[in-house]
């Protein structure tokens, strides 16, 4: 990371006006490199995966990792918007938590209020977007209208949510009816032509996402906002309404994440999407994303996010590090990337 | 100060930044106890020389020899202690220290393990009495007016025994009384016996205080002569290269028959509280209005109350029809441009390729809905190829073009939306002259097809040359407006100083 092709082409910091030569040429060779590192870095941890244990190379096992993926995937996505932006999101593991326990004591009341338990889940569902919705409406209007970092906003309401969670979970565990959840399960465990629902969540999700970021006038303004706000200002971009609509974003697609985790396990604890935060940043950025913001991708967001499943798996076949050190793991990469990422400037 | 002034000679310098050299080769000598005026145009390489002399660059190819002895400084301290000390254009105070705890930063004096306030404070009040500052050493500088922070700079480079001091446009912010101050305190340190190098665009003032002028141009030394020997125009002719009259395009007449028409932008009585004070002036379609004054006389921040960038309030009405901006967005969808004097920090993101900085101020035309990339890239072709941006590619980013081609991207880009009122700010600001000449024409083009343009620039032969009236402002107020003959030098050096001496 020290050579200087290198610093040509990956270009990060502003380079002053004398440095005609920075990416003189498009996208290099080093720059593809680099793109495709984290592609290349999943498919030799799958190697290595599979000559550790041969429960690895199974489809079994493969569907079961794309499926405990979906959830920290689909949140991946909206942190890319976030972190592209020059933002971050501390707060989507408690807001999913306490979005999983409102939408159980939703679906709970409701089936006896409307009377159709049918309804009361999908009902349930919807709520889970909205409240998403909400609650990033509430972070983005404190972000961009009352001019607080966002690391404080979604700090507090990081121990927000996850206080009211534990509030009306009364400490322990909020639960759905047993029918309910019977009910419910198949948006978790059902198929479609084999895919696993959530599994083709995601990829609906992940696909949305990019062309949202590629091919909308929003998706643009979100980049030029993260690689200068100012300049971005200065260009008639409404940095505000931008801001404000990407924690929105980021707040649905927890909703989304959260309305196909709810019915795997039917409950909702305080432990619930825990440290969930720490991996969908850590998938951003393994995925290629600047932390600083301006620029990252949605499938370099996918592929991180599959290579740290892909990690917890080996470590849960294997017994080459223990399992509880599989947090440990995540928090190690996202240093280490940030590293290499600060020694390319 | 009795120590002797340094005798200073580049020796084929040359400085390369990545494959471009921005100086090619600089000889020349500096005598000790002698006031050396360098001028240049922006990007002339005086900057960068200057930061080699006082450590903060180091040479890619020669030498820098003081009295005969090559040397060679690994960083600005070194060329501290060799007594070579620069004062830059942006000062670096730390506002929340004290006047003394600044003028010993880096170099605390101790007591054992502990500062020694007192012994920096009377240090520090003798070097204050000595630049003429009356103000207690431990006042914070963030109580201090630029021009009081502009003497603790000087003082501080006192407090290191400076034997050569280089001053870069140290008169910018200062008004005429302080300006006689400094120059004062420049006579007497001539007398010590330092060498003085003095960076500024005011020729009347290198006129005043020099004993020789140096030129640079294009990276290259290009004359030296004694001040007394040179008139101003010929300084700014071998700063220029050549004739002033061939670098701005011919005055095409505007349509200044139907004065019933409204004015494209017309603005009544506006303020920006602490900024400006009840400006009025309008400008015509096909008409090209400069704004002139001294740094911080308000004109940028008028220009952003009536944006919607500050608080600001008065009339504003665009084609005749009162408008109230609260955003560039806004201004942008009235059909009013602007085109910041900040480039790198406000004009254009330079980590972006070419076609999204062109695009950005009028993306909905791009979007149906989804964004039209192969438009996008057309787009870029025909503005490559209208305002003559010369790049190697199509692809690069933006921190890839010279300052020059830069700067056509931004006009090229705040011109996308298709507006009818542009306001320029600092247009040729870290452009070399072929490109400046570029740029000119380019203006003259807009407005003879019709575009109301306002023009913000410190250089008063840029506004002589290309507006067709131009609006001085002093002290945040519009003090006057010249056309014609009266558009000189003196005359708008007048203006915006004042004719009393006292005015602020």
């Amino acid at each position: 990371m020290t050579q200087p092709e290198t610093r040509a082409a990956a270009g990060h910091d502003g380079a002053p006006d004398v440095e005609p030569g920075r990416g003189a040429s498009g996208p290099s060779a080093v720059e593809h490199l680099s793109r495709l590192g984290p592609l290349i870095g999943l498919i030799v941890l799958c190697a290595i995966g599979a000559g550790l244990n041969s429960d690895f190379a199974t489809l079994d096992n493969a569907l079961n990792v794309l499926t405990r993926t979906a959830f920290i995937g689909i949140i991946a996505v909206g942190m890319c918007f976030v972190i592209i932006l020059g933002g971050i999101d501390l707060s989507v593991g408690s807001m999913a938590a306490l979005i999983a326990g409102c939408v159980i004591m939703f679906i709970n009341w409701a089936a006896g209020a409307l009377g159709s338990p049918l309804l009361a889940v999908v009902a349930g569902t919807g709520l889970a977007v909205v409240l998403g919705a909400v609650f990033g409406l509430a972070q983005g209007v404190l972000i961009a209208k009352g001019r607080i970092e966002p690391f404080i906003v979604t700090l507090g309401t990081l121990g927000i949510y996850r206080a009211y969670l534990t509030y009306f979970a009364d400490g322990g565990a909020l639960t759905l009816e047993n029918a309910l959840s019977d009910l419910y399960a198949p948006v978790y465990y059902g198929h479609l032509f084999g895919v696993p629902l959530p599994v083709l969540a995601f990829l609906v999700v992940a696909i949305i996402g990019a062309v949202i970021l590629n091919k909308t006038a929003y998706g643009r303004h979100v980049q030029a906002i993260g690689s200068n706000e100012t300049v971005a200002r200065y260009a008639a971009v409404d940095v505000e309404r931008v801001k404000i609509l990407t924690y929105m974003l980021m707040g649905v697609c927890v909703g989304i994440a959260t309305l196909f985790y709810v019915p795997r396990l039917g409950s909702a604890s305080p432990t619930t999407g825990l440290l969930w935060e720490l991996e969908a940043i850590a998938a951003v950025i393994v995925g290629g994303a600047a932390l600083k913001g301006g620029h990252g991708s949605i499938a370099g967001t996918v592929i991180g996010a599959i290579l740290l499943s892909v990690i917890s798996n080996i470590l849960n076949l294997t017994s080459l590090i223990s399992v509880y050190l599989n947090a440990a793991v995540q928090g190690f990469v996202i240093i280490i990337v940030a590293f290499m990422q600060k020694g390319r400037r | 100060m009795s120590a002797p002034g340094l005798a200073i000679a580049f020796d084929g310098i040359v400085k390369r930044f990545g494959p471009v050299a921005v100086l090619h080769g600089v000889s020349f000598g500096l005598e000790p106890g002698k006031v050396y005026g360098l001028l240049g145009e922006n990007g002339a390489g005086k900057s960068t020389l200057m930061k080699i002399l006082a450590g903060y660059e180091s040479p890619s190819e020669g030498r820098v020899l003081i009295g005969g002895k090559p040397v060679a400084f690994a960083g600005s301290r070194d060329a501290e202690a060799q007594g070579i000390v620069l004062i830059h254009q942006e000062f670096n105070l730390a506002d929340d220290l004290s006047i003394a705890g600044n003028i010993f930063l880096g170099h605390e004096r101790r007591k054992g393990l502990f500062l020694d306030e007192a012994a920096m404070r009377a240090e520090a009040a003798a070097v204050l009495a000595q630049v003429g500052l009356e103000r207690p050493a431990d006042t914070p500088v963030r109580q201090l007016i630029v021009a009081e922070k502009q003497l603790v700079e000087i003082a501080k480079a006192l407090s290191r025994r400076a034997r050569l001091l280089i001053m870069d446009e140290p008169t910018a912010t200062l008004t005429p009384s302080e300006v006689a101050r400094l120059f004062g305190l420049i006579a007497r340190l001539r007398e010590d016996g330092v060498t003085i190098v003095y960076i500024s665009h005011k020729l009347d003032e290198v006129e005043r205080i020099t004993d020789e002028v140096v030129v640079m141009r294009d990276g290259r030394l290009v004359g030296r002569a004694p001040t007394a020997s040179l008139s101003r125009h010929a300084m700014a002719t071998m700063m220029v290269g050549r004739e002033i009259a061939d670098l701005f395009p011919a005055k095409a007449p505007f349509d200044a028959e139907a004065p019933d028409a409204p004015a494209a932008l017309a603005v009544a009585g506006f303020t920006v509280p602490g900024w400006a004070q009840d400006v009025s002036f309008a400008v015509r379609p096909g008409e090209i209005l400069g704004f002139a004054g001294l740094v911080g006389a308000g004109r940028t921040e008028l220009f952003e109350g009536i944006l919607g960038l500050r608080p600001g309030a008065g009339d504003v009405r665009l084609g005749g029809r009162p408008v109230a901006l609260r955003s560039i967005a806004e201004a942008t969808r009235q059909g009013l441009s602007y085109l910041s004097e900040d480039r790198k920090g406000k004009g254009l993101h330079v980590d972006f390729p070419l076609a999204p900085n062109l695009t950005l101020m009028a993306l909905e035309r791009y979007a149906r809905p989804l964004l039209d990339h192969g438009a996008e890239r057309a787009a870029l072709v025909r503005a490559v190829e209208a305002f003559g941006i010369r790049t190697g590619s199509l692809s690069v980013r933006a921190a890839a073009l010279s300052g020059g081609n830069q700067q056509k991207l931004a006009l090229a880009k705040v011109l996308h939306p298709e507006p009818r009122v542009l306001v320029l700010d600092e247009p040729t600001r870290g452009v070399d002259v072929g490109a400046k000449r570029e740029i000119y024409f380019l203006i003259a083009e807009l407005a003879r097809k019709g575009l109301a343009v306002v023009v913000i620039s410190s250089e008063l032969i840029e506004l002589i040359g290309l507006a067709h009236r131009v609006a001085v402002m002093r002290a945040g107020r519009l003090v006057a407006t010249v056309e014609g003959a009266e558009m000189t030098e003196e005359t708008m050096i007048a203006h915006a100083t004042g004719t009393r001496h006292d005015a602020a």
